[in-house]
């Protein structure tokens, strides 16, 4: 029975050395990435998301988690890329006008840190440009994300756009950010809202499974 | 100067009370802003999508018509604007423009007109620099642009855009050093900013935005968007104000201790 505490224990601590060599440990000892990533790593960000919603973390916390988890990834990747999938491709990106980004690093830095391919296509991302890159990496979610009142109707013609194409059935469009409701969310027909980062990365999970 | 930021359409409890047009209880607020020491009172109907044009027309002429005190039109909106300023009555502000392209063309025609105080985002077309000299360069292109179309200095309120410490760890430094930058090389023109992004994700929140605005005082901040009814934030400006010789003879940090703002 391989032991995950160590490396469980440093992400819970965002210690990056110590995870970093406990991975590094583990691996030679022959436990397959993807086990060190699931049990160490996303079993770790799970604890972390249920302290972060009862108040006993807050947002630098988790953070640094994601931190330490992205860099143990990062060097386990040429191991992962011969021996696990990714568990899904999502495209990400603040909509066009709104320069606002760190709510959507957050979240693109969640969901690469649980397992997923994510491609950031940074802020003020033109409605074509959504569509391109998802039609580019054959994306499984798009996540759209706005800060600004004035910029929602955008969300709304970059959802628009997707259907203009014909595409709106294969991809799932999630939205958030401080303006969005789950009101807002569903009157412009998106597949999700989440009110937090954590919350995106269970909606995520969520619409993978379903 | 203080700008109240309680009539904010973004918090729950004032969305709902424009929606209903609850006049008393938004005058309330809005007196309460008032008798605690608020210079401006802002004023803020961006979560409306759809009818923020009518609904900041209507809110603007409900608490000109009540209250005296000068007020802040809180909206990126050039149509919203123009519909509530004649509506607002006596100094006025216009909360903001920025030097992205199309917001400056639309706004600065506005604040002309009407000669208004305006907040200026350091920020333009391309991003919100994390730098400080990048983000002081755009604020410096946007005051030349501004003094040169005719706006008076004082009538400049230069906000560097606050980031929350619990994402970007430099945030705070990056706007003390804007404004130290800002008030060296532009001594006449203001330095404003809001104070509630600078605590987002942490608990305590009202500790750091009150050590931040001791903090951003000293740095040169003299303008702030906050709310005047948290007595500890506002004994923490009067106390500040003196300690950068901005209050003569502190008459004002006087006036506050018999006033009673300083008592547990």
């Amino acid at each position: 029975m391989v032991n995950f505490a160590k490396i469980y224990n440093a992400v819970m601590e965002g210690d990056d050395d110590i995870a970093q060599e406990e991975a590094q440990a583990l691996a030679q000892q022959g436990v397959p990435a993807m086990d060190i990533i699931n049990h160490g790593l996303i079993s770790a960000m799970g604890e972390i998301g249920v302290l972060f919603k009862a108040g006993e973390l807050f947002v630098p916390e988790v953070m640094m988690s994601a931190q330490t988890i992205a860099g143990v990834i990062e060097m386990l990747k040429p191991q992962m890329a011969t021996e696990m999938d990714s568990r899904g491709t999502i495209i990400i990106g603040t909509v066009k006008g709104d320069l606002h980004d760190i709510g959507k690093n957050l979240v693109a830095l969640l969901l690469s840190s649980n397992g997923y391919t994510v491609h950031d296509l940074g802020s003020d991302v033109d409605a074509a440009e959504f569509v391109r890159a998802a039609l580019e990496h054959d994306a499984d979610i798009v996540a759209l994300s706005a800060l600004l009142t004035t910029t929602l109707d955008n969300m709304e013609q970059t959802i628009a756009a997707f259907s203009a194409q014909g595409l709106r059935e294969q991809v799932k469009i999630i939205v958030g950010g401080a303006p969005v409701t789950a009101e807002f969310a569903a009157e412009i027909n998106a597949d999700g809202y989440s009110e937090d980062a954590l919350g995106a990365v269970d909606l995520v999970n969520k619409l993978m499974e379903g | 100067m203080i700008i109240g930021e309680l009539l904010n359409s973004s918090r729950k409890s004032i969305r709902s009370l424009i929606e209903g047009q609850n006049e008393a209880a938004l005058l309330e607020i809005a007196q309460s802003q008032v008798a605690a020491g608020a210079d401006y009172l802002d004023l803020n109907c961006g979560a409306f999508v759809k009818d923020e044009v009518e609904r900041l027309a209507w809110l603007v002429d409900t608490v000109a018509a009540a209250v005296d005190k000068p007020l802040c039109l809180d909206s990126p909106n050039a149509r919203a604007l123009a519909a509530a300023l004649p509506l607002a009555r006596g100094p006025v502000m216009i909360n903001s423009i920025s030097a992205e392209t199309a917001r400056y063309r639309e706004i600065l025609p506005l604040a002309l007109e009407y000669k208004t105080k305006l907040v200026a985002l350091c920020m333009d077309d391309e991003a919100i620099p994390t730098s400080a000299e990048a983000r002081y360069a755009i604020g410096a292109r946007l005051t030349e642009d501004l003094l040169a179309a005719g706006i008076s200095p004082d009538d400049i309120y230069l906000d560097p855009m606050v980031q929350p410490i619990a994402v970007s760890a430099r945030g705070a430094l990056v706007i003390f050093d804007t404004v130290r930058l800002l008030r060296n090389n532009y001594p006449g023109v203001h330095c404003v900013c809001g104070l509630s992004n600078i605590s987002f994700g942490l608990p305590n929140r009202r500790l750091i935005n009150r050590y931040f605005l001791a903090q951003a005082i000293a740095c040169g901040i003299d303008s702030f968007i906050l709310d005047p009814t948290d007595r500890q934030l506002m004994g923490c400006y009067v106390a500040s104000r003196a300690l950068i010789g901005e209050d003569k003879f502190c008459a004002k940090y006087l006036k506050a201790h018999r006033g009673g703002l300083f008592a547990e």
